[in-house]
Parts: C-alpha cells; structure tokens; sequence
C-alpha cells in the first residue's frame, strides 16, 4: 500500500511531537549544558569543556573507573540473560500446545511475571533467596550450599541472572510462539512426507520462520536488561561492595545521590549514545522486516 | 508432529518455575510476621488477614495506590489520545521527516530513565509540577507515547485505506471518520496501547520515585522505603505486593492474545 504524500499530516502529529519534545529535549540540552561545565556550589559555573569525558573514557581516573566497571558488568550481564533467555524462550515456546483450550492458560501464566511491577519483581527474589524466611534461601541452605546473596557477589549475581530470567523468558517465549503459529500446517505435512526428523523440521521450518521474532526478541532484551535499574536495586542495592551496580545504578547514584551534575551528565550522554546505536539497528530491523512482510502479503 | 518430545514436562516444569516466587509472596502475606520469621511452613498455619487490614486502614500506605492510580491513568488517556491521530499520520501519509520522527520516537522509548532522573527533577521542580501526579505522568509520556504511536500504527495499518477514502466519499468530515469509523475498527488496537501504557507507568519506579516525595508518593517508592528500614515487616510489604498484582491480574485475560504484540510494539 502506497502512502501519499500529504504534508498536512504534521498537524496529526504536531501534539505528540510537542509533548515528546517537551519531555525529551529540554532534559537532553539541561544534561549536555551540565556536562561541559565544572560547579563549585553557589550555583556558579564554569565551562569544562570535554573534561568530564575524557575523565569518563579513561580507566586510570575514578570516574573512568567506576563507569567502565559498571559498563562491563552491564555488558557481562546482558550477554549472560541473552544466552539463558533466548534458548529457554524457543523451547518453552516448542512445548506450548497450538490449539485447545490449554492454549490461554498458558499464555496467562506465561504473561504473569511480565505484568508485575518491576519493584515488586524485585520483592519477591529478595523475599525468596532469603535464607531465613525465603523458600529458595532455605532449601539452598539446607541441601548445604552456603547460599548468602547479601554478602557473596557470585551468589548476589546468580540470583539477579535467575530473576531475570524469570521476569523475562516468557517475553521471549511469547513472541517465539507468535513466530511458530504463522507457520501453515501444509509445512508440517509435506515434512512429514518427505520423512523429515524432528530436528530437521525445527533448523529448516521453525527456525527460519522465527528469525525476525527472534530478532525483535533479542534486541528488546538487550535494551532492556542494558538500562536494569529497579530489580537490582531492590534485591542487592548494587552489592555486596559494588558487584551488581550496573550503569544505571551508578548513574542515578552519581546524580542524585552525589549531585555530581557534570559527571553525571557526561556519563548520561555517553550512556544514551550507546541507547541510541543499537536503536538504530532495532529500527533498521523492524522496518526492513516490515516491508519483507509487505511484499510476502503482496505476492501472496 | 510440530510439538517436541517431553513438551508438557518442559512446560509443566516452567510454569511451576514462574509461579513457585509469586505464591511464596502470597503466602507470606497471609502470616503474622511471628509465624513469617519462626517457622519455614508452605502454607499460612494461622492464616491471618491482619497485613491486609494495615494496608487498607494506614493512609501512608493506601494513599500510594491512590497516587499511582491516578498518575497512571493522566498518563494513559494522555498518552492514547495524542498518539491515535499520530499513528494514523505514519500509517497513511508521506510527509516530511516523517522516518526520522519515527525513529526518533522509537529512541525516546528505549531512553534509560536513569538518564532523565536529575533533569526531569530539575524541570518539573522549575514549573512547579514537583510532587503532583502531573509530573510523573507527564514524564512517563517519554516513553509511553512513542509506544502508543508505534502499537497504533501497526493497528491502523491494518485497516485498508479504501475504508478511509469510501467514508470521505460519503460525506463524512476527518474527525467524525476518526470517531465514528476508524476508531471501533482499531478498538481492539486502543484496548492493547491502553493496556500498555497502563503497564509500563504501573511498572516504573524511578522517575515516579524521584519525581514525587510526600503528596504524590506511589506505592512503588513506599514500598522501597519499608524495604530499607530497620525492623522490617514482611507481612505488610508481601500483601503490598501482592496487591500491586492485582491490576494486572485482572486484565490479563482480556490481553493474553495480543501480549507478545504489545511488547514488541506492534510489529509481531
């Protein structure tokens, strides 16, 4: 379907534009204005020029520590969920059943986690790895693991990692199935005929036809578990020392905690910019999947 | 012969995964905190609704339902009107930067909110918006309304345009086809966006947190705070949890078909 061209339709969207604006913009010039410049209380300014950058993008400074320390956990972190979720989220999505009245119940509980506040999210891992009160602290314990994830990091991260994976599996496994049910069921058939294995079927049908899901599916989590902030932080605050302070923890203390503003604000941009780079392939992705979907219906 | 081997002992075993956590903190929120600290039982033993009854009787802890309700709906009507007519824009018409200022949506969607803590603070402190539902849900906009667009859009895409141009030949004027046409066509489309907004403003702490400090606390925050205190009260934190469920709960009948489209904003 061809779009006119029609000038006129700014006015549509002038009122999101404005308001996005408002909301986008003007904090964006307030942090690019603050992380040029250097503040010794008083409200008196004076321009830094790009020193808080190379502060930020150099290992040996404190800041430049601390910012790529928690870049790198960050990083560690995403690659970890991915690896765990992607899998998992194509294998529950297999075992869901097509049709019947199975069908909705599932979808419901596979949506739950996905629906809780992600403060609450994190109330409940905290409840539940607490070895006194909480079910999985305790079995742990008593099966004999010194399970503590307040004061061990590895314990701290394994408990994160498995409360993302809770939280999230399911997006990832929901989007799959949306994936498998567009495939027809003549598929299947001539499959069957040609005395194709299990396996077979998954790497030449499934797969293929789960690639742009699974692609939506990965570049949504990398984003998402890139900007973590609430889970983490209620679960282990960024602890034991700093293990689990991840950018945005470290951020937000910067800012708010310290009102560091020029700091902050030079870690914000750099921050966003990475935001921005792999927005833009997730943009490249979905519009390109977009018009491939377009000319499938066409020629169909 | 598309399903896999031991599919209802993958699934059993996962869903069993998924709710073991959530009927713990149920659980928990039906014990006296006596029984919570001194007994490891599966179930309430002297099942009690006392942590419930702190909730809906202290209004330092109703109050934050009240104030995250009601910042979330400004948010999700706000969000939901603005975004219709600009979602049928990107769906029909060509215009200039139109790819740009899709993107550019798409950016503010994916921003950290981390990002815009300090600066929203420093905004809404300058317009006198601190501490009010406005300014939580006017921030939450940033994120909300690129999604309602980019949801809507995939929606009115899906309505062929000989409808639109069938109603202009009938006579009908732009906002009356809008009202009266598009809009029950796509109501399953505004159904899920509604939802969505509703999620995400629901979900969020940050901003709220920062945004707000006496008057305009949402549960969320001061949820945080009984977290951080000494002395703690699992009871009434675990039934304050699992009343924030409780929204979702509801509604997740209605939408458990369009979730895995919401999530992906609309391009599934």
């Amino acid at each position: 379907m061809e779009k006119i061209a029609n000038q006129k339709a700014w006015f549509l969207v002038l009122p999101v534009f404005a308001v996005v604006a408002f909301s986008a913009v003007i904090p964006l010039m307030t942090v690019v204005n603050y992380s040029v410049q250097d503040t010794f209380g008083n409200n008196k300014f004076f321009w830094n020029g790009v020193g808080w950058y190379q502060e930020l993008l150099s290992p040996s400074t404190e800041l430049g520590g601390r910012f790529l320390a928690s870049l790198w956990r960050n990083l560690i972190f995403s690659a970890v969920v991915l690896a765990i979720e992607i899998p998992l989220g194509i294998v529950v999505a297999l075992a869901m059943p097509r049709q019947g009245r199975g069908v909705a119940f599932s979808l419901v509980v596979l949506a739950l986690p996905l629906l809780i506040p992600w403060n609450v999210v994190g109330t409940i891992w905290q409840i539940f790895g607490r070895s006194d009160i909480g079910l999985l602290g305790y079995v742990l314990n008593r099966l004999g693991f010194d399970y503590n994830y307040v004061a061990y990091p590895i314990d701290a991260w394994a408990t994160i990692i498995v409360m993302d994976v809770w939280h999230w599996s399911s997006l990832v496994a929901l989007l799959c199935y949306a994936g498998l049910k567009s495939i027809p069921e003549a598929f299947y058939q001539a499959a069957s005929i040609d005395g194709a294995s299990r396996w077979a079927v998954f790497t030449a049908i499934q797969l293929p036809k789960m690639q742009r899901v699974l692609l939506i599916a990965g570049l949504l989590r990398f984003m998402d578990s890139f900007m973590i902030y609430t889970e983490p932080f209620v679960v282990t605050g960024g602890g034991p020392g700093n293990s689990t302070t991840f950018i945005s923890i470290e951020l937000v203390k910067l800012a708010l905690g310290q009102f560091d503003l020029g700091k902050a604000a030079a870690m914000s941009l750099v921050y966003e910019l990475i935001i921005l780079i792999i927005c833009w392939v997730f943009y490249t992705v979905m519009t390109n999947a977009g018009q491939e979907r377009r000319i499938e219906r066409e020629a169909a | 012969m598309d399903s896999i081997p031991g599919r209802r002992l993958i699934l059993a075993a996962f869903m069993i995964f998924l709710l073991l956590p959530i009927y713990w903190l149920i659980n928990m929120s039906f014990k006296g905190n006596v029984e919570i600290t001194s007994t490891m039982s599966l179930w309430p033993e002297q099942p009690t609704l006392a942590n419930y009854r702190v909730i809906f009787t202290d209004a330092s802890w109703y109050s934050g339902y009240l104030n995250s309700l009601s910042y979330v709906l400004i948010n999700m009507i706000l969000s939901v009107a603005l975004a219709l007519p600009a979602a049928y824009a990107f769906s029909r018409y060509r215009f200039m930067g139109d790819k740009h200022l899709f993107f550019w949506l798409l950016s503010n969607r994916m921003a950290p909110a981390a990002v815009f803590a300090l600066p929203f603070f420093n905004l809404y402190s300058a317009i006198g918006l601190f501490d009010t539902p406005w300014a939580v849900a006017l921030a939450h906009c940033l994120f909300n309304i690129p999604l309602a667009v980019w949801i809507l859009e995939g929606f009115i895409s899906g309505v062929p345009r000989e409808i639109d141009e069938t109603a202009f030949l009938d006579g009908y004027s732009f906002p009356r086809f809008f009202v009266k046409i598009l809009m029950p066509l796509i109501a399953s489309g505004i159904g899920v966006a509604a939802f969505f907004c509703f999620m995400f403003s629901w979900v969020e702490l940050l901003l709220a947190r920062t945004l707000t400090s006496v008057d305009a606390k949402p549960i969320a925050a001061i949820m945080t705070r009984t977290v951080s205190a000494a002395g703690m009260d699992w009871g009434v934190l675990a039934a304050a949890g699992v009343l924030t469920l409780v929204p979702g709960a509801i509604v997740i009948w209605f939408v458990r078909n369009y979730i895995a489209r919401g999530f992906a904003l609309g391009r599934v």
